[in-house]
């Protein structure tokens, strides 16, 4: 199953290459990850995505949680969250296609962030399957270029992440 | 700032060797007197010094080497460290800082390359954090599941011409960095519980009980349920080898007893030891009626590979006193009818085949004849260093330690060439104790070099090179899975190891027969001064036995050359 595991991270040099080489050294895999100082200058935020089975993510959290630099740890697929990523995706876009691309991406509510005459190079924000329907609904003739953040994440409700 | 921090957090020996990037550190090490350097003839030799002073001593080891090739000889030593959970200090010289990255001579990322081996790494960058570094290296290095710590520092963070405030913290606290100091009482009650009612139970401990000093804690819990004891190859001596109650080391090489219990038990109490594939085999048929119940500090090491049914995350010591409270309070009490016939089944197996080796099939001297003289020589009460192969598995099974701390050897890495360091570092911390390394002649070669340090030093180890003219373990995988076909494990021209120890200033002895054995041995350990090299020729074809079958369950296993359960 897919997993998002959010960490707060000590904000030190070499703290990203010691997660990043636990999941390589431990055969663990990354679908995505994105990582970015907080509000708490000492503090960054990571966000990983990964497929595992519950023993794999749980020896996956344990031994997040046994580095040093790692702060906390919590696994947001277990209770109810939001998760969003953003893509932009740059399109060829001339004759019938231009219109064709403008209303596909209003009704996955993205934005046309650049424009040349034979280009459009669209934004959109959501959770990951919504930004892999978008390119289906496109169709592969027309893309360039693609460029995900990958998965941020945050618990519902009044649960926060902090040291 | 190095020096006095590490006076500071009470060192008193570091193993090291100098350089470039540490010329400022030894020049201060020159002008003082309390922290004693003790000078390796390789790097490598410099780590497993300060591991073995760690395993023996319980506190952690300092090495200390410069950057570059410096850094990568200690590698091996990190990772052996860290395999086996134990604390180490390693200062790594580096170049200056703004040469880090472009390629500076004798410049390695140790950062780097270090990463996947240690418990956690600093790397300096302003001198003023020196001391604050040096102690939380050291709390992170002996606390929770220890583990092995580098520090790096670039040469100008050295500098003697420049001057910092200096105050060494009395204390650390981490935010990310807690380990726990107990178990879970709920969970604590429930294993009593279990414990108590368990008819075939055995417990199973480890290096866990040895580092963590629980070994006086498992004894007296053994002793209230009468209930049997293995070890593992880390865990040796956390029982007495001597007592009714233990039932041998278990695993590859385990005794036939203890294999056949674990596999018929009902019940496992795992303290400190973390089910590891030399000691499970096939996991899927591993203990197929067994609860389990597992005790460790590192949660990561709890239903890794087999499955706990109750997990307890706590230090050995504080858990197995709060179980023998329980149990002696608890009006339950342990099922003595079961536990009497369990017993029955297990001296049983015992008698069967337990510990016995042929000496009718050679007419040399058995590698197994001569670790049982060294335990009777000793009493069971030297501190045995081990390199890796045959005669390490040998000294597992044969030498009866009677006391935690005294068994040393590179179980998880299976590091060839750590005995004769291994056996420095401890006879440095304890000089008048007897010492052994128990060694082949293959490992041995890999850190012979230090036949000089042990010179230099005065240290009286006691050298027992069982020596088969062979790469014996890697010669007997290939006779039971190649057909023989013995492909490099010969070690032709083999040195005059008499020669060579004399060469080096110490004494030398050769010794080709059983009846020469124990004489020469006693000679030896009388030379309470002088560091003995005993070059013993034993029988070449020997295979070290029980060995279980790969892939079976904890039950199979080879017993002789030709006899299978
Ligand atoms: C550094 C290193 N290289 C290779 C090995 C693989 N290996 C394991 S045991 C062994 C043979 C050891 O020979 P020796 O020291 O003579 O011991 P014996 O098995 O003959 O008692 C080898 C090569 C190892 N464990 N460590
Ligand atoms: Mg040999």
């Amino acid at each position: 199953m897919r997993h998002i595991i959010s960490v707060l991270l000590e904000n030190e040099p070499g703290a990203l290459s010691r997660v990043v080489g636990l999941f390589s050294q431990r055969n663990y895999n990354i679908e995505s990850l994105t990582v970015a100082p907080t509000d708490d200058a000492t503090l960054s935020r990571l966000t990983v995505t990964t497929i595992g089975d519950d023993r794999v993510i749980e020896q996956i959290t344990k031994h997040l949680n046994k580095l040093i630099d790692v702060v906390k740890v919590v696994d947001l697929t277990e209770g109810e969250h939001i998760e969003r990523e953003l893509m932009m995706i740059k399109l060829k876009a001339s004759g019938a296609a231009r219109a064709e691309i403008k209303r596909t991406a209003d009704i996955f509510r993205g934005q046309i962030i650049d424009v040349t005459p034979s280009t459009y190079t669209v934004q959109l924000i959501g959770a990951s399957d919504k930004l892999d329907a978008f390119i289906s609904a496109l169709g592969t003739a027309n893309i360039m270029e693609v460029v995900r953040s990958g998965v941020s994440g945050i618990a519902r409700g009044e649960k926060t992440l902090s040291p | 700032m190095v020096v006095r921090a590490l006076h500071d957090e009470g060192v008193k020996y570091i193993y090291g060797y100098p350089g470039g990037a540490l010329l400022h550190v030894y020049d201060a090490l020159f002008r003082q007197e309390d922290v004693q350097h003790i000078l390796v003839r390789h790097e490598q030799a410099a780590t497993h010094m300060a591991d073995a002073y760690a395993r023996a001593t319980g506190k952690a080891g300092v090495a200390l080497v410069t950057s570059g090739p410096g850094a990568t000889n200690a590698v091996t030593g990190i990772a052996t460290a860290y395999m086996d959970s134990i604390p180490m200090v390693v200062i790594t010289g580096q170049v200056m800082s703004h040469l880090i990255g472009e390629d500076a001579f004798q410049e390695t990322d140790m950062m780097g390359i270090s990463r996947p081996i240690v418990k956690h790494s600093f790397s300096v960058s302003r001198p003023e954090d020196i001391p604050a570094i040096i102690k939380k290296a050291f709390h992170i290095a002996q606390t929770g599941r220890p583990g092995p710590v580098v520090v790096d520092i670039p040469k100008d963070m050295t500098s003697p011409t420049e001057r910092y405030e200096y105050e060494y913290p009395k204390s650390v606290k981490l935010r990310s960095y807690s380990p726990v100091n107990r178990g879970h009482s709920g969970q604590i009650k429930k294993a009593t519980d279990l414990l108590l009612a368990a008819k075939r139970p055995v417990l199973y401990t480890g290096g866990g009980v040895i580092m963590g000093n629980a070994s006086a804690e498992l004894i007296q819990l053994a002793r209230m349920l009468n209930y049997p004891v293995t070890n593992t190859l880390m865990g040796l001596g956390g029982f007495p080898g001597t007592d009714r109650q233990f039932i041998g080391m278990l695993g590859m090489h385990g005794s036939y007893e203890a294999n056949m219990a674990m596999h018929h038990s009902d019940l496992i109490l795992a303290v400190g030891a973390r089910f590891d594939d030399r000691v499970t085999n096939g996991l899927d048929k591993f203990c197929p009626t067994a609860k389990i119940i597992h005790i460790d500090i590192d949660p990561a090491s709890i239903s890794k590979t087999v499955k706990a049914d109750i997990p307890i995350v706590g230090p050995a010591q504080a858990v197995l006193a709060e179980m023998i409270e329980l149990v002696g309070a608890s009006k339950k009490q342990p099922d003595a009818a079961a536990i009497k016939t369990w017993w029955e089944q297990i001296d049983e197996w015992r008698t069967r085949h337990g510990g016995r080796y042929r000496t009718d099939d050679s007419d040399k001297m058995k590698p197994q004849q001569v670790i049982e003289m060294l335990s009777k020589v000793t009493n069971g009460d030297a501190y045995v260093c081990s390199d890796v192969g045959q005669h390490q598995m040998f000294a597992a099974q044969y030498y009866k330690f009677n006391k935690p701390n005294r068994w040393i050897n590179s179980g998880g890495l299976g590091t060839m060439g750590f005995g004769l360091p291994a056996a420095m570092g401890v006879q440095m911390s304890f000089p008048d104790a007897d010492v052994a390394c128990v060694t082949g002649e293959g490992s041995i070669q890999m850190n012979i070099q230090e036949l000089s340090t042990c010179k230099q030093y005065d240290l009286p180890v006691k050298i027992i090179n069982l020596n088969n003219q062979s790469l014996g373990m890697v010669r007997q995988w290939q006779d039971m899975n190649y057909e023989s076909r013995h492909s490099h494990s010969y070690m032709k021209s083999l040195p005059d190891f008499v020669k060579l120890a004399e060469a080096y200033g110490h004494v030398g002895m050769k010794v080709e027969k059983y009846s020469d054995l124990e004489a020469a041995m006693r000679e030896a350990f009388a030379m309470k001064d002088r560091l003995v090299f005993m070059d013993i020729y034993v029988d070449q074809f020997e295979h070290v036995y029980p060995m279980q079958v790969p892939r079976g369950s904890m039950r199979d296993m080879w017993l002789t050359k030709t006899e299978r359960t």
